[in-house]
């Protein structure tokens, strides 16, 4: 091991804890705020590698390792714990593992072959000493990050029986101020850990909404580039985009039902804001609300039965629920003054919003079936909640003071990390597969 | 300054072509992939962005900063001076206090037919963003409907909603949420 890997790794292992400094690169830096008690020991090993160039391009085991603890679910242990530092199943010794403690182990090693690298690792249980999974992958330098979050996606999923969401991104809205005294407002992507960001819009007027589409392939959102607001529909790989809606008046909120063939949307064309529904390929578009109400914010269960919108039509934003295809809307939220911009989990079980009762902005889940409201964080001005794709954590935008950041929580509360950007105001933060 | 109009012209004359109908826009604009050239490329792709901030519409003024209209505009004694209209938290209703201005302004409205203003919208930070945007509109469409009834014409009129997004004061407290629950009147200048 170089003395650079070493010092970054004891720089990581002091931070643990409470900060986790990742890389210059990252756009986004994460904090473990609160990890839950019972976290599972679990021992990675950094992978060994066999290349002609000295040099590590990325280290894998360092992702894996910090997707895990991040996590929550796990307490990953340092590296200079370690007695020994094998890379095949033929050097494991379990007893070395289990005197320190760990339930599991992760052992890896990367061979590079005409610019390909070959990824071998195992997951082991320490106790019954025996392989709980084994993969072989090839990949080319730039997969190297995805794969090493798609690895923490196969530990976690085998040893917690939930979907893992490393590999997954993240989109959201900066802004900050140039030089000059303009705003320039931003809409990115980044992968979930904050790595990578890429700007995929840029202007000199506000873009907000960003929703993704269900395959992660594109992404709706509004942009007031012409000084009036306009949804359009970018696609990620080629960056073309399309404009959806520019009617008179607001065009916003946008939504994409489950099946990706309907775009949900807020439209004022009429009057006041009103709900609707747009077929993508037909270009019909059905009017869902009727009232002189403020009706925004849809969002669709997961069966796509259903929609859910904010709505003043009793006098504060409330969430009300609808058929789909039309019907009558009935109100859904009765604890608190405020409850806006709903947004379901995967599974429908949950129901994420901003609820405020008489004072701050927090984040709150109802569960579906009881209909109970349980408030999740303790903001003041927190805005914009978004499910994780495994659907056990909820990202969300907050603020203390004059710093706004992202945050995640567990749907239960116990979890929770907060994601700083580096310059400027970071928000509306959407999670994407 | 001059190819840049022309071009910007072209630009104009192609978004109208286009109209303010669904779909059909496709353009370019900066690739997700293929990155690189951070954010400069952005503008000038996306294409509608300097198209619009170049072709007219540039010198009303965002922010509250209007490029000077003159006569009594400037002249703090009178209303016309007054162009920010406040509300109470999460209202749209106007407040008697800003009455006398609007009348204010409809009568100069009325005077001068050709004149156009633009009633942005605003709230301030608290809640969800899309809720904002729509109660920014409902406040607009307040300050437009009592200028109605003083007789200016819808067509004058010109409505936008910002919500949160353009604060007008960028502190968290009671004390900048007032200042940013408002409706701006923007008046266009003809040049």
């Amino acid at each position: 091991m170089t003395d650079y890997l070493r010092n970054f790794l004891l720089t990581v292992l002091v931070g643990i804890g409470m900060v986790l400094p990742l890389s210059v690169q990252a756009a986004l830096t994460i904090e473990i705020t609160e990890g839950i008690e019972s976290a599972v020991p679990i021992a990675v090993v950094p992978f060994s590698w066999q290349r002609l160039t000295p040099g590590v391009p990325v280290h894998i085991a360092e992702i894996v390792k910090s997707d895990l603890s991040r996590s929550g679910y796990f307490k990953t242990l340092p590296e200079r714990d370690m007695l020994t530092r094998p890379d095949s199943p033929a050097k494991v010794k379990f007893r070395n593992w289990r005197a320190l403690g760990q339930d599991y182990l992760v052992i890896g090693q990367v061979t590079e072959q005409r610019g390909r690298f070959n990824i071998e690792f195992q997951l082991f249980d320490v106790y019954k000493g025996e392989q709980l999974l084994g993969y072989r992958m090839s990949v080319t330098d730039h997969e190297l990050r995805r794969t090493a979050h798609h690895i923490s996606d196969l530990i976690f999923e085998k040893l917690t029986g939930k979907k893992g969401y490393f590999n997954s991104r993240i989109a959201y809205i900066t802004s900050v101020i140039k030089p000059a005294g303009k705003k320039q407002y931003k809409l990115q992507v980044a992968d979930a850990d904050g790595f990578n960001p890429q700007t995929i819009a840029t202007s000199s007027e506000p873009l907000m909404s960003p929703a993704w589409s269900p395959d992660g392939r594109k992404i709706a959102y509004v942009s007031f580039e012409r000084k009036s607001s306009a949804i359009f529909v970018q696609t990620l790989a080629t960056g073309k985009r399309q404009r959806i809606s520019a009617y008179p008046g607001i065009n916003g909120a946008p939504s994409w039902s489950p099946d990706g063939k309907r775009l949900a949307m807020t439209l004022s064309k009429d009057g006041s804001p009103d709900i609707y529904v747009l077929n993508l390929a037909t270009r019909a578009l059905l009017k869902l609300t009727k009232s002189f109400a403020i009706d925004t914010e849809p969002t669709w269960s997961p069966d796509g039965r259903n929609i859910v919108f904010t709505s003043d039509r009793g006098g504060k934003p409330q969430l009300y629920m609808m058929p789909s295809y039309g019907g009558r809307p009935r109100r859904i939220t009765f604890t608190g003054d405020y409850n806006a911009r709903g947004m379901f989990s995967p599974d429908g079980k949950w129901l994420a919003m901003v609820h405020a009762n008489g004072g701050d902005y927090r984040i709150a889940v109802m569960d579906m079936k009881t209909r109970d409201i349980n408030v999740l964080a303790d903001g003041r001005l927190d805005e914009s909640p978004s499910f994780s794709p495994n659907g056990s954590m909820i990202l969300y935008a907050s603020r203390k003071g004059t710093q706004g950041f992202l945050s995640i929580v567990s749907v239960d509360g116990g979890m929770r990390q907060k994601l700083v950007f580096n310059q400027g105001e970071v928000r509306e933060p959407a999670w994407g597969r | 300054m001059k190819s840049l109009k022309s071009v910007s012209g072209l630009l104009l004359i192609l978004t109208l072509l286009s109209g303010c109908g669904m779909f059909g826009d496709t353009e370019d604009s900066p690739t997700a992939e293929g990155q690189g050239s951070g954010g400069e490329y952005g503008a000038t792709t996306s294409g509608y962005g300097d198209g619009s901030s170049i072709s007219g519409t540039e010198t009303q003024g965002y922010g509250g900063e209007q490029a000077s209209l003159g006569g009594s505009f400037d002249d703090p004694q009178s209303p016309l001076s007054k162009r920010t209209i406040y509300f109470n938290y999460d209202s749209s209703q106007v407040q008697d206090a800003f009455i006398p201005v609007l009348s204010a302004h409809a009568q100069y409205l009325l005077a001068h037919p050709q004149q156009r203003v633009t009633l942005e919208g605003h709230a301030d930070e608290r809640g969800s963003r899309e809720y904002n945007i729509a109660l920014g509109e409902q406040r607009a469409k307040a300050v437009a409907r009592m200028l109605e009834a003083e007789g200016v014409s819808p067509g004058q009129l010109e409505i936008v909603s910002y919500g949160e997004e353009k604060p007008a004061a960028y502190e968290h407290d009671e004390a900048a949420w007032q200042l940013n629950r408002r409706v701006e009147l923007v008046y266009q200048i003809n040049r």
